[in-house]
C-alpha cells in the first residue's frame, strides 16, 4: 500500500500573543510544531504500513525551516519525505496550496492520501478536499476510525458529522482527513530520530515541479488578505465573588434578562 | 511577482515593521529589509507606506467578465425534515448584502422531499428558491452535492455563494471551489460589501488571536463558509412572495464514489447540537464527576440549551465528541455561553470566543476564562449553579 501524508508546520497558537500597542501578532520566540491533526495523519499512515506493508511518503510545502516537521514524521516512522520549498510558493491561499501539493502528488503512485482535518493556524479545513478534487479522487473528511476492507481495495471510514458519525465505504485511491479520536500518535524515540536523518528527502522547487510561476504562490491565489486586525476587545466584563450564592444567582439572572439572553 | 520593494524610495520611517503581523520586516541601516520566508504578502505594509516604496504585485481584474455575475446565493441544508438554522441566518444576511448590491437573494434547496421548505425561505427574505429534489440526494454525499451545486452555479453565474460552516458545508464548499478554480474563505464571522461591490469576508485565525479581512478580487463567484449562529435571522414575513423553481440535474449512481453504509447519532435524546443551539451550557474538569453533569443538564433543559464539554471531559468519555467545544472540537457562537469549571485555555476559547454573552463560574479568580467573560462568578459551581437553576425556575414560573 502506498500512502502519502501531507503535513504542515504551524506556530503553537497557544503561545501566539498580540502586541497590545500595535495590535499585531508577536511570533518571535513562538515555537513551531507539527500541526496536531497532521500528527494523527502520520500515525495512521504508519499503522497502515505496519499492518499491510508498503511505503509512506510525507510531503510539506513551506519555508526552509519546515523541514523540521518532515524529520519528525520520519522519526515517527514514515519512509521518505518531500519538501516543496521556493519563494515562488509564498503567499499561497488554500486553492494554490492544494494545487501545488496536488501537482506533486500527480507524479506519484498512491492508494491513500491523508491530511489533517485542518491546520491550527488558518483553521480552514479546505486544502484536503481541494486536493482530492484536483486529483479527481473521492474524499472522506473528519475520519475518526479507519479500516481497510478485506478485499484490500476499499476503505471503510467513520466520518464525524454534526450529529455523530457515518460509516462510509470508498474505493481507493481516496483522500482522508484525520480528526481527533483516530489514534494516539506515538512519540519519536531516539532510534527513530537517528534513522530519520538517513531517510531520503527530496526538495522540490517551482522549476522542478514544472508549473508556471503565474499559477503559484500569491500570484496564483484567488483570495487576498486585505487587512489583519486584533479581534474587537470585549468591554471589561462584570466579575463578582460568590460570597452569597443566592444573591449572586439573582443578580446574574437579572443581568441575563436585561440582555434578553433567554 | 510577489513583494516588490523600492529601496531608493524608502524613507526609513519604520511604519511598516510596526504594521507587520508576521515579523517579516526589519530595520536595515537607515531603511528596512524583508524576510520573504516570513512574509505572507498580506499587504499591511503596502497600505501604511507613505512613500509608495512597497508594491505587492497582484493579478489584473477583468471588470467586464465580473459584471456578468449577479445575486447572492445561499446553499441551505435540509436535515431531518427541517432546515439547519444557519440557512435562515444566511438568508437574512444575504438579504442585507443583496440590498446593498441591488441584486437578488437565491436560496438553494438540495435534497429529497424538501420542496415543502421552500416557502419558509421566501418568508425569510429570499427572492427565489432553486429546488433540486432527487432520491439520490436524500443523503449527503460529496460527489452528488458537488455536481448539483456546480451545475447550478456554472450557467447562472451568481456573484456570491454562501455555505454554512457545518460538517457537510465544509466538506462541500472546498470541493466546489476547486472544481471551479475559485477562492474560498472558511468559517467567516463577518460579511459586508465594499465600495467596489466586493464581498469583504472577515474571519478569525490563529485560534482567534487575530481577525483577517479577505477579498476575492479576480474571480467569481465569491464563496465563503459562514459560522452558524453569528448572524441573527429576522422575523419571517409570511406575506412575502417569491419564485420557486424546480431544477432537474442528472446525477448517476456511478458518479458517487462514496457509500454511506450506516449513520450513527451520538446525540442522546434531548441533547441538542452545540453548533446550532442559542444557548450552550459547557462544563470543564471543574465538574469533577460524570454524575455531576446532571446539574448542567438540568440548566440546559430549562433553557433549551445544548450541553457541551471541554476536551478533558470528552476525552474521559463523559460526553460524546460531538459535544466538545474548542479548537479540536466544535466552534460555537451562541447567544449565551456558560463556562462551568473551565479554565479558558486558548484552545477552548478558540471555539467559543465569539459567543455573544459569556458567563463563567470558576473557583480560581485568575482563571483565563474571566478575561473573556461578560459575567464572571468566582466561586464553587456546586454552591452557585443550584441557586441559578432555582432562580431561573422562579422567573420562568412568573412568566
Ligand atoms: C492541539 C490542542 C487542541 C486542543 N483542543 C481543545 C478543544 O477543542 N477544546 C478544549 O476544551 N480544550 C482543548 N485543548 C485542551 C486545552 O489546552 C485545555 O487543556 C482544556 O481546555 C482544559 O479543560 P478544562 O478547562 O475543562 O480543565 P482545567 O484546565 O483543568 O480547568 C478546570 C477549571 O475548573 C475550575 N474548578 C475546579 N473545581 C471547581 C468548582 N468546584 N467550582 C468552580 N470551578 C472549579 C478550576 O479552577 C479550573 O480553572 C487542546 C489542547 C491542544 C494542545
Ligand atoms: N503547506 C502545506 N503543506 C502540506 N500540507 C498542507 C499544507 N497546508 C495544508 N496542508 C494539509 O491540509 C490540511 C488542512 O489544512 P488547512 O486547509 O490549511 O486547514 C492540513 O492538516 C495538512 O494535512
Amino acid at each position: 500500500m502506498k500512502i502519502i501524508v501531507l503535513v504542515k508546520q504551524v506556530p503553537e497558537v497557544a503561545d501566539v500573543k498580540v502586541n497590545p500597542e500595535t495590535g499585531t501578532l508577536i511570533r518571535d520566540g513562538v515555537p513551531s510544531i507539527l500541526n496536531p491533526f497532521d500528527e494523527l495523519a502520520v500515525e495512521e499512515a504508519i499503522r497502515l504500513k505496519e499492518k499491510y506493508e508498503g511505503e509512506v511518503t510525507v510531503i510539506t510545502m513551506g519555508p526552509p525551516q519546515a523541514v523540521d516537521v518532515l524529520y519528525k514524521a520520519m522519526a515517527m516512522g514514515t519512509d521518505k519525505a518531500i519538501h516543496m520549498t521556493d519563494r515562488i510558493f509564498a503567499g499561497a491561499d488554500t486553492w494554490v496550496t492544494a494545487l501545488t501539493l496536488a501537482e506533486q502528488i500527480k507524479k506519484m503512485e498512491y492508494d491513500i492520501v491523508i491530511c489533517g482535518k485542518q491546520a491550527i493556524d488558518g483553521d480552514t479545513a479546505q486544502v484536503g478536499p481541494e486536493i482530492a478534487e484536483i486529483l479527481r479522487i473521492p474524499q472522506i473528511c473528519y475520519v475518526r476510525k479507519l479500516e481497510i476492507d478485506d478485499n484490500g481495495k476499499h476503505v471503510i471510514a467513520h466520518r464525524e458529522n454534526d450529529e455523530g458519525y457515518e460509516v462510509i465505504r470508498a474505493k481507493m485511491p481516496v483522500l482522508l482527513t484525520a480528526t481527533k479520536g483516530l489514534n494516539e500518535p506515538r512519540l519519536p524515540n531516539i532510534m527513530g530520530i537517528m534513522k530519520a536523518k538517513k531517510k531520503p528527502l527530496e526538495v522540490v522547487t517551482a522549476a522542478t515541479l514544472g508549473v508556471e510561476e503565474d499559477r503559484l504562490g500569491l500570484k496564483g491565489s484567488p483570495t487576498t488578505v486585505r487587512k489583519v486586525f486584533p479581534p474587537p476587545k470585549k468591554a471589561g466584563g462584570i466579575i463578582v465573588e460568590a460570597d452569597d450564592p443566592k444573591e449572586v444567582a439573582k443578580k446574574l439572572v437579572e443581568f441575563l434578562l436585561q440582555k434578553g439572553a433567554f | 511577482m510577489g513583494l516588490i520593494f523600492d529601496r531608493d524610495k524608502c524613507t526609513g520611517c519604520m511604519l511598516c515593521p510596526k504594521s507587520c503581523n508576521f515579523g517579516a520586516i526589519e530595520k536595515d541601516d537607515d531603511k528596512v529589509k524583508f524576510d520573504l520566508d516570513k512574509c505572507v504578502l498580506c499587504g499591511s505594509c503596502e497600505e501604511v507606506c507613505p512613500a509608495d516604496a512597497i508594491f505587492i504585485e497582484r493579478q489584473i481584474i477583468d471588470k467586464e467578465a465580473i459584471a456578468q455575475y449577479k445575486d447572492v446565493w445561499i446553499v441551505c441544508e435540509p436535515h431531518d425534515g427541517r432546515l439547519r438554522s444557519f440557512s435562515y441566518e444566511l438568508v437574512t444576511k444575504g438579504r442585507e448584502l443583496a440590498d446593498k448590491l441591488g441584486e437578488k437573494v437565491v436560496a438553494l434547496l438540495i435534497g429529497h422531499e424538501v420542496e415543502g421548505l421552500a416557502e419558509s425561505l421566501i418568508h425569510q427574505g429570499a427572492d427565489k428558491v432553486l429546488v433540486v429534489d432527487d432520491k439520490i440526494l436524500a443523503e449527503y454525499t460529496t460527489d452528488a452535492y458537488t455536481i448539483a451545486v456546480v451545475s447550478l452555479i456554472t450557467p447562472r453565474k451568481p456573484a456570491i455563494v454562501l455555505y454554512g460552516a457545518t460538517s457537510n458545508g465544509r466538506d462541500l464548499a472546498p470541493r466546489v471551489a476547486a472544481r471551479l478554480q475559485l477562492g474560498l474563505t472558511a468559517d467567516c464571522t463577518g460579511l459586508d460589501i465594499d465600495d467596489e461591490r466586493q464581498l469583504v469576508q472577515t474571519r478569525p485565525a490563529f485560534g482567534g488571536n487575530i481577525m483577517a479581512e479577505i477579498l476575492c478580487p479576480y474571480t467569481r463567484p465569491q464563496m465563503a463558509t459562514v459560522r452558524p449562529n453569528v448572524f441573527k435571522p429576522t422575523e419571517r414575513d409570511t406575506s412575502r412572495t417569491g419564485e420557486i423553481e424546480k431544477v432537474e440535474i442528472k446525477i448517476s449512481p456511478v458518479q458517487i464514489r462514496t457509500r454511506v453504509m450506516e449513520k450513527v447519532s451520538e446525540i442522546t435524546e434531548g441533547m441538542i447540537s452545540v453548533e446550532e443551539a442559542d444557548i450552550v451550557v459547557c462544563s470543564g474538569r471543574g465538574i469533577k464527576e460524570p454524575a455531576n453533569l446532571e446539574l448542567p443538564r438540568e440548566l440546559a433543559k430549562l433553557l433549551d440549551a445544548a450541553v457541551g464539554g471541554s476536551r478533558p471531559i470528552v476525552d474521559l468519555g463523559w460526553l460524546p465528541p460531538t459535544q466538545q467545544v474548542g479548537q479540536s472540537g466544535r466552534t460555537v457562537s451562541p447567544k449565551l455561553y456558560f463556562a462551568l469549571g473551565i479554565s479558558g485555555a486558548i484552545q477552548h476559547c478558540a471555539g467559543m470566543g465569539t459567543s455573544e454573552i459569556i458567563v463563567a463560574i470558576n473557583k480560581d479568580p485568575d482563571a483565563p476564562i474571566f478575561g473573556i467573560a461578560d459575567y464572571g462568578i468566582v466561586g464553587d459551581i456546586f454552591a452557585i449553579l443550584p441557586e441559578i437553576i432555582a432562580e431561573i425556575k422562579r422567573v420562568q414560573a412568573e412568566r
